[in-house]
């Protein structure tokens, strides 16, 4: 369904022509077409239009240039889906980061703030973005210190190994966990993935098709004996099909 | 400035299911109440609908329908000796908020206590020796018993439209059905809902190790059941998404569903939402209440509520915060033992495992707790427990309670979380993996109790409870027996995979556990012991009844939701047959 050839190379003009858009986007709107356009595949059918590039509202432009990168590295594309980024998971994450949730709501934000012990949970006074802004910059100290180059600029197979430190912890960062930095990371880029579509991310439903959830409206009571052991198989439907 | 409003018969301070049930039963005896609601008004037919539920994220992943931790939550650690912080955003418990309260958004796994539980300290004295008994567990006995109140169970099994399979009918054991159970004056209202293919399997399994599968009671409608109330309520959709949402169909039950909708039509009932009550205004001297004093969320302003009865129906923190706000009842002391107030805060001690077969087709997204299998043979003294070390137990389950993407996936341990070969195993696995939970009892600890936070507030200004909890040595004990034998049971399904899993040493307040708090406010036959009487009445206010899991003296084996609303009928029973003709303490101490 996709071709399994994208590159995930270093790849500078891209990510030149990516800051760029983000940071003009009305000239980007108008042109699309740079060399990272040009570097995308035909995504699921080659009769599609190409794809508008996305505009992220929340993330800075080299923020949403490291979300790209790790949702393209937490979720890569091959025969079973596209690319994280290419599903629309860095968009998800902008938006996310920028709704309610992203600013905190229906968190207890009062002092005094102490660090405590893991059992006690979440206790620092960032809200999930200021927390993203924060382990991003982290992440790329790190990996400036460590490979030379911000993470986005790294070759896929450091990417890889970058993101492995951060989840076994041993990406030490200056003054961030590194590890609740790639759990937040990692829980948000599902999120996305799975999401109903109308978040912005799991585009044209390929994370309910890759695992066969049919999504809405759900209704199964007449469905139970018929399929006893037996694969129930249905085109996935969210919640814009019934808008 | 505050605003003395005219008193009201009554007042509910909380209105999910408890408030509801309460008001219902006030109202049909001619009493006027006002039900009062710190959160939203939610209405099934706005809210309760498609494709809005459908929403994973929106429900699941962020919330919805739970307390808003930015102006309220609660303190925790685990020992006396610790710095207490606050829970920034509930995780291993989420109470909800807004009308309906947790009552919405439950899984409605609908259980009775067992006979011995209400008697649990003397059953325990009498086979095994009071010694056996450690001095740190302070268990109680309920201060009445199983027949006292199976009535009440039946009553609030009719309301909800309960499905299951009765195993004890009026005291013929009925084959199919839960063997343990108290005798049931009556069947379950509905048929089971139909059980899932692994859930099948586990029960399977568990007969040929001798042991008496059942399929789980949940208070879902496994057909269109029309309650005592006469509302109609649909059939289960079986479509997977009952936890932490509400139900489209009308087949779960919530009070929204199952009694508000008589109760709005009623004139001697005043809902009144986004009140938040701060404070119960106490006379000592003459131990009663004098009503509420709350704020209005929508306007900031204050109002004193006078109510010739207050009725406090807000989950367990919030009631064992409003005793001690207001000094009614003695706080407990853990150094010395002395006081009520906040004693014996309990939970549910729960593990499982996970279990993977390769090629078979479970089409996990069709999904309803009630497609669960179950067994009770290692449930408080359902089994001997001399020489184990331990006590109480609980039941396990092979859960089929749905599969959504974002949280109903997963892989066997070892396998990749990202990357290509975490979608490789996640594709393997998704259709073909099952759930087990072991529901373990927790026997009340000296140590585990609830006071008021000295340092952290909330938005009113007022301290948070604090909770100090963990895990004792018997409910690890008690759980990894039950672990091992759910692990045999599991290799008697005979999966590609498997694995089992046991509770971290401490008590962490993520990742989610269950929504079972209890204690604070318990029940007893002695006010030194206990801060409520029989009835729910408080030993030291006549004419407040306190409602909830957190009366309960300890928490046992089972979801506490059957318990909770059983004990809602039985004391509404006693206020508007006794309480009402001769107002004053229906048990004289």
């Amino acid at each position: 369904m996709t071709d399994k050839t994208r590159p995930g190379e270093h790849n500078p003009i891209a990510r030149r022509n990516f800051l760029l858009g983000a940071g003009t986007a009305v000239a980007a709107s108008a042109a699309p077409s740079g060399a990272a356009q040009a570097q995308q595949p035909a995504a699921a059918s080659s009769a599609a239009p190409a794809p508008e590039p996305d505009q992220f509202v929340t993330l800075t432009a080299p923020e949403a240039a490291f979300i790209v990168a790790a949702v393209d590295t937490l979720i890569p594309a091959d025969e079973l889906s596209p690319s994280g980024s290419e599903c629309g998971v860095a968009v998800f994450i902008d938006r996310q980061l920028g709704s309610a949730w992203g600013g905190g709501a229906k968190t207890y934000r009062g002092g005094p703030f102490h660090k405590g012990k893991p059992e006690q949970g979440y206790q620092l006074s960032l809200t999930p973005r200021e927390f993203f802004a924060a382990g991003i910059t982290a992440a790329n100290a790190w990996t400036r210190q460590t490979y030379g180059r911000d993470f986005d600029l790294l070759p896929a197979a450091e990417r890889v190994q970058a993101l492995t430190a951060m989840e076994d912890g041993k990406a030490e960062f200056r003054d961030f966990n590194s590890r609740a930095f790639f759990n937040q990371l990692l829980a948000i880029t599902m999120q996305g993935f799975f999401a109903d579509p109308i978040y912005g991310g799991n585009r044209n439903k390929v994370a309910w098709k890759m695992i066969g959830f049919p999504g809405l409206p759900a209704v199964y009571a007449d469905k139970i004996d018929a399929y006893r052991d037996k694969r129930y198989v249905a085109e996935p439907q969210s919640i814009a099909d019934f808008s | 400035m505050t605003t003395r409003l005219k008193e009201v018969d009554a007042v509910m301070v909380g209105m999910g299911w408890t408030g509801a049930i309460l008001a219902r039963e006030l109202t049909k005896a001619g009493v006027n109440v006002v039900g009062l609601e710190r959160g939203a008004d939610r209405q099934p037919a706005e809210e309760f609908t498609l494709t809005r539920l459908r929403d994973e994220l929106r429900y699941v992943v962020r919330l919805e329908l739970m307390q808003d931790n930015s102006i309220d939550t609660i303190t925790f650690r685990n020992t006396p000796d610790e710095l207490a912080l606050p829970i920034r955003r509930f995780g291993a418990f989420l109470p909800g908020e807004g009308v309906g309260g947790t009552g919405i958004h439950w899984g409605a796994l609908h259980w009775r206590f067992l006979p011995t539980d209400f008697r649990v300290r003397t059953v325990l004295s009498d086979k095994y020796g009071a010694k056996a008994i450690p001095e740190t567990m302070t268990i109680q006995d309920w201060p009445f018993s199983y027949d006292e109140v199976e009535s009440y169970y039946d009553r609030f099994d009719k309301l909800c439209g309960v499905s299951g399979q009765a195993g004890n009918l009026r005291g013929r054991i009925v084959p199919g059905g839960n063997s343990f159970e108290g005798p049931r004056s009556d069947d379950y209202p509905n048929k089971p809902i139909k059980a899932g293919v692994a859930p099948t399997m586990f029960a399977e399994a568990a007969k040929s190790l001798g042991y008496h599968p059942f399929p789980l009671p949940v208070a879902t409608s496994s057909a269109p059941y029309t309650n005592p109330e006469g509302i109609t309520l649909g059939r289960c959709e079986y479509c997977g998404h009952c936890n932490r949402t509400a139900c489209e169909a009308n087949a779960k039950a919530s009070p929204n569903v199952n009694v508000l909708p008589v109760l709005r039509t009623d004139s001697k009932f005043e809902l009144r939402t986004r009140v938040f009550v701060t404070k119960l205004l106490y006379d000592k001297q003459a131990k009663r209440v004098t009503g509420v004093l709350y704020t209005d969320m929508k306007t900031g302003d204050e109002y004193e509520q006078p109510a010739g009865l207050v009725v406090l129906s807000s989950y367990v923190f919030g009631n064992t915060q409003q005793l001690l706000l207001a000094g009614i009842g003695e706080p407990y002391d853990p150094k010395t033992g002395k006081g009520v107030v906040g004693k014996n805060c309990c939970y549910q001690f729960e593990a499982g495992g996970e279990a993977f077969f390769e090629g078979r087709e479970f089409n996990p997204f069709m999904g309803a707790p009630g497609m669960s299998t179950a067994i009770d043979d290692f449930n408080g003294e359902n089994f001997d427990h001399s020489g184990l070390g331990f006590f109480g137990g609980g039941y396990f389950v092979c859960s089929n309670g749905g599969a959504p993407p974002i949280g109903g996936r997963a892989t066997p341990r070892g396998s990749p979380r990202w990357g290509a070969g975490w979608k490789q195993a996640t594709v393997k696995w998704y259709r073909c993996n099952t759930r087990f939970n072991t529901q373990g009892s927790v026997y009340a600890h000296r140590d585990n109790y609830m006071d008021l936070d000295p340092t952290y507030k909330d938005a009113l200004g007022r301290p948070l409870i604090r909770m100090t909890y963990n895990g004792t040595d018997n409910d690890h004990a008690m759980s990894r027996y039950l672990v091992g034998k759910l692990e045999g049971i599991i290799r008697a399904m005979h999966p590609t995979h498997y694995e089992v899993h046991y509770r971290p040493k401490n008590f962490t307040i993520v990742p989610y556990q269950s929504t079972h708090n209890t204690g604070g406010t318990m029940t007893g036959s002695d006010p030194k012991t206990s801060v409520v009487n029989r009835y729910l009445q408080a030993w030291d206010a006549h004419n407040l009844f306190v409602q909830g899991a957190s009366v309960f003296p300890q928490q046992h084996g089972y979801n506490p939701t059957g318990t909770v609303g059983a004990l809602a009928y039985w004391s509404a029973k006693a206020i508007t047959e006794q309480y009402l003709k001769s107002p004053g303490p229906l048990v004289h101490a």
